[in-house]
């Protein structure tokens, strides 16, 4: 099938490519843009680790075609940290309350509560839980990701700091 | 296990008209594509490999909530999380929200759309049953003009619809029930971004208390969602006090034909099937008033 002409704004970058129809946008990322953040960990919409940002929605993109985010803004992993290079709030809070151990899910997770942050700027844990429900990790049990994204919360609103969980 | 598509045409029309052209030129080798969150996962597993696909994601037409009169009218590329911050939507019938909610996850909820979600024919989808109990209409769009198909007339079996190829579902339009109605959707599921082991709808009325209509429908239990008329029927008057309570619920479970799957035997999910039937009964009447 004729390759059709994609244009999309990625983490802040213009980029134009040639891609096949069925090219799924998880492919898109990490085979030609070299945006290996976003993971594929089950490639059938279940995990969320492809988790990315696409026009302000949280979107498995496993399950979109690249060509369907032709004219899209898209926000991944790697374009989550400051403009100066320090980390996000969540990056920060990820590392300071022990909310990864292997890490795969990692990205997708901090992509999703991103969006989660932005919709809810104080949610409680309730709200902070079913937000992140189509993200699985089978390392932390959630607790330190919730405790991660609380931290995030908190530091986004000016709250003052607590010190790292042990 | 393949989980790249097979090779096909993409195509991204901005009308309706444009897109009904299109499926008319491609027949049966054309798809809609919608949130693409039923369809991807099946032409990654290859279990759908259309020729051409008609992504209506562009289409303005589609979009959109609107009270016209006593008639809510949702666009089919209504998407789940739009419907769910939509007021008026929740103002006019609250058992949208409170089912859209419980499918998927909010990943595919961003994507995923009423019109996808009430058009695909998986017996599991959770919104046909929602359409049935509050007698919804939807509006189609073929080449050879327009017409409306009653939701409780639209199923019939497993992906089998009244929709013929070529035609687009455009619109959901659902008379608003009366203020002071009840509803309930109940789902049981192994947890969150799982299909329904088995689910109920219910929308009601009351006067003095009793009940004075009630619709009943079920998702996943059946090849296709189905509407317990007669278990409904049983309990007109009553206050789902016991006898009809459960001569209501035995009447659902008689129409339940759930396959055996990894949510449980076609015994099992009876059993829990009547449960959900009366959970949304008992909670649909402590909502209602009059
Ligand atoms: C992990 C996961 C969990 C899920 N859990 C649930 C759940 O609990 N409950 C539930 O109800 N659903 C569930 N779904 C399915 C989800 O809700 C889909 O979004 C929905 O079934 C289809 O809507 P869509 O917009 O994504 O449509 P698509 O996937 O794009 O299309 C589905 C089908 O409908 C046709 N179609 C779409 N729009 C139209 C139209 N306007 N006119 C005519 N035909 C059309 C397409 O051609 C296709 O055959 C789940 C999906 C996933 C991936
Ligand atoms: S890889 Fe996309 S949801 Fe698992
Ligand atoms: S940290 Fe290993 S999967 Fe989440």
């Amino acid at each position: 099938m004729a390759k059709m002409h994609v244009k999309m704004n990625v983490n802040g970058a213009e980029v134009e490519s040639l891609v096949e129809p069925r090219t799924l946008l998880i492919h898109h990322l990490r085979e030609t843009l070299n945006l290996t953040g976003p993971h594929i960990g089950c490639d059938t919409t279940h995990c969320g680790a492809c988790t990315i940002d696409m026009d302000g929605k949280s979107v498995k993109s496993c399950t979109v075609f690249a060509v369907q985010a032709d004219g899209a803004m898209i926000t991944t992993i790697e374009g989550m940290a400051n403009p100066d290079g320090t980390l996000h709030a969540l990056q920060e809070g990820f590392r300071m309350m022990h909310g990864l151990q292997c890490g795969f899910c990692t990205p997708g997770m901090i992509v999703r509560a991103h969006r989660l942050l932005k919709e809810i700027p104080n949610p409680t844990e309730d709200e902070i839980r079913f937000g992140i429900a189509g993200n699985l990790c089978r390392c932390t049990g959630y607790q330190n990701i919730v405790k991660a994204i609380q931290y995030a919360a908190a530091k986004l609103s000016g709250a003052p700091m607590q010190e790292a969980a042990e | 296990m393949s989980v790249i598509p097979a090779p096909f045409s993409y195509h991204r029309p901005k009308s309706i008209a444009e897109a009904t052209a299109l499926l008319a030129e491609h027949n049966d080798e054309a798809r809609i594509l919608a949130g693409g969150q039923s369809l991807i996962p099946m032409m990654k597993f290859r279990l759908a490999a259309p020729e051409h696909l008609v992504d209506v994601g562009a289409i303005a037409e589609l979009k959109g909530i609107q009270r016209v009169g006593d008639a809510l009218v949702i666009g089919a590329m209504t998407t789940q999380h739009e419907l769910q911050l939509s007021k008026t939507a929740t103002d006019a019938a609250p058992i949208l929200k409170e089912a859209s909610l419980l499918i998927a996850d909010p990943q595919v909820r961003y994507m995923g759309t009423l019109g996808g979600n009430v058009a695909n024919g998986d017996p599991g989808n959770d919104m046909p049953a929602v359409m049935m109990c509050l007698d919804a209409a939807y509006r189609i769009m073929g080449a050879a003009g327009p017409r409306t198909v009653k939701a409780r007339d639209f199923y019939e079996g497993t992906y089998a619809t009244a929709l013929a190829t070529g035609e687009i579902l455009t619109a959901i339009e659902i008379p608003v029930p009366p203020a002071g109605h009840g509803y309930a959707y109940e789902k049981l599921k192994r947890k969150i971004g799982d299909y329904a082991t088995a689910a109920a709808g219910v929308v009601l009325t009351t006067r003095g208390g009793r009940i004075a209509t009630c619709a009943i429908a079920l998702s996943n239990l059946a090849d296709k969602a189905v509407l317990a008329t007669d278990a409904a029927a049983t309990l007109i008057g009553t206050a789902l006090e016991k006898p009809a309570l459960d001569k209501a619920i035995a009447a659902a479970r008689a129409i339940m034909s759930p396959a055996a799957d990894t949510r449980g035997t076609t015994e099992y999910r009876t059993a829990v099937g009547g449960v959900m039937v009366e959970r949304a009964l008992r909670r649909a009447l402590a909502r209602a008033k009059g």
